[in-house]
């Protein structure tokens, strides 16, 4: 299926949830922080969350800033 | 003489805020922290790019983190960046930051205003960073802002108090605390916005881009203090120029 993470589409696994991308990704799901076509998704909804094709991910950190 | 600083319902003890931007490695931000005397640091929040580490490994977790809103054009931006940071469960604090002025960096009062407005009524505890202006600091105010945070020069420029009349402006007109962000560069100009009894002060760029960040950070520590005791001091009244010198020695008694 197609999904668009951080601003770029690309086609990934069917059955994907959100825990398995923040994996595939090789992010720390303690740290990012995941918004789901404008709604955050809970770090505990994270296992339980299925991907659907055409969704738009933001996921975001925090880095240095002032 | 005790001398608490409240902040959003939390007493600090340390009146200089720093930043977690610029550095030229991010591993030296647990010593500035050490050094610095801070407990309030600010961070922004970005797309995370594969492999890459965020900030928050480097931070002592003794910090509060405040987390800003930059990259923010609009309120609706501000308020969506807010949200995210909030997910990230290091608490309610925000730092409200819209720019839309590439070149300057001069934040967007309207904007900014309508975004406190909208924060507050999600619980956050909200500090805009402004441009010193009376109007547009009253409004956040009136919107429940728990400071403001208006810029001494632009940010990054290391340029110091170029705005000291409005900001003494603010001092006197305003019952939140104001905390002197953007442009300080150097610890004599944070002690100046300190004397002039502004609350606290957020330094990032003058301590990230010193030949030695730990070392300016105890600098600027030093400065806030100083310039808060001499505020708490109460300073003598200066002579117009032109008027008379008024010795501090007696002028008679041996050779008069």
């Amino acid at each position: 299926m197609q999904l668009t993470v951080n601003g770029e589409k690309g086609d990934y696994a069917d059955e994907l949830t959100v825990a398995d991308l923040l994996r595939q990704r090789g992010h720390d799901p303690a740290v990012v922080v995941v918004e789901r076509n404008g709604e955050i998704v809970p770090a505990a909804a994270f296992a339980a969350t299925r991907l659907e094709a055409g969704d738009v991910l933001e996921l975001v950190q925090f880095v240095g800033g002032g | 003489m005790e001398d608490k600083f409240i902040l959003g319902g939390v007493e600090l003890k340390s009146r200089l805020f720093i930043g977690t931007g610029k550095y030229s490695a991010d591993n030296l931000i647990p010593a500035v922290c050490e050094a610095s005397g801070a407990e309030v640091i600010t961070v922004a929040m970005r797309r995370v790019e594969k492999g890459q580490q965020g900030i928050v490994a480097h931070i002592p977790k003794t910090m509060r983190l405040l987390p800003n809103t930059s990259g923010a054009r609009t309120a609706e931006e501000a308020v969506r960046l807010a949200r995210l940071a909030r997910a990230a469960g290091c608490g309610d604090w925000i730092k409200i930051e819209v720019i839309s002025d590439v070149r300057h960096l001069l934040p967007d009062g309207y904007e900014t205003a309508k975004a406190t407005e909208a924060l507050v009524k999600e619980g956050f505890t909200v500090l805009p960073y402004i441009n010193p202006d009376l109007y547009v600091a009253r409004a956040c105010v009136d919107a429940g802002a728990a400071a403001v945070m208006p810029l001494g020069a632009p940010i990054g420029t290391n340029r110091g108090l170029r705005t000291k009349e409005m900001i003494g402006i603010l001092i006197d007109e305003l019952d939140v605390p104001i905390v002197v962000d953007a442009g300080i560069g150097r610890p004599s100009q944070a002690c100046e916005a300190m004397e002039m009894g502004a609350a606290a002060c957020l330094v990032n760029t003058a301590i990230a881009s010193s030949a030695d960040p730990v070392r300016m950070a105890s600098a600027f520590r030093a400065a806030v203090e100083a310039g808060r005791n001499a505020w708490l001091a109460g300073a003598g009244a200066v002579k117009a120029p032109g008027e008379a010198a008024e010795a501090s020695s007696p002028l008679t008694g041996f050779l008069r």
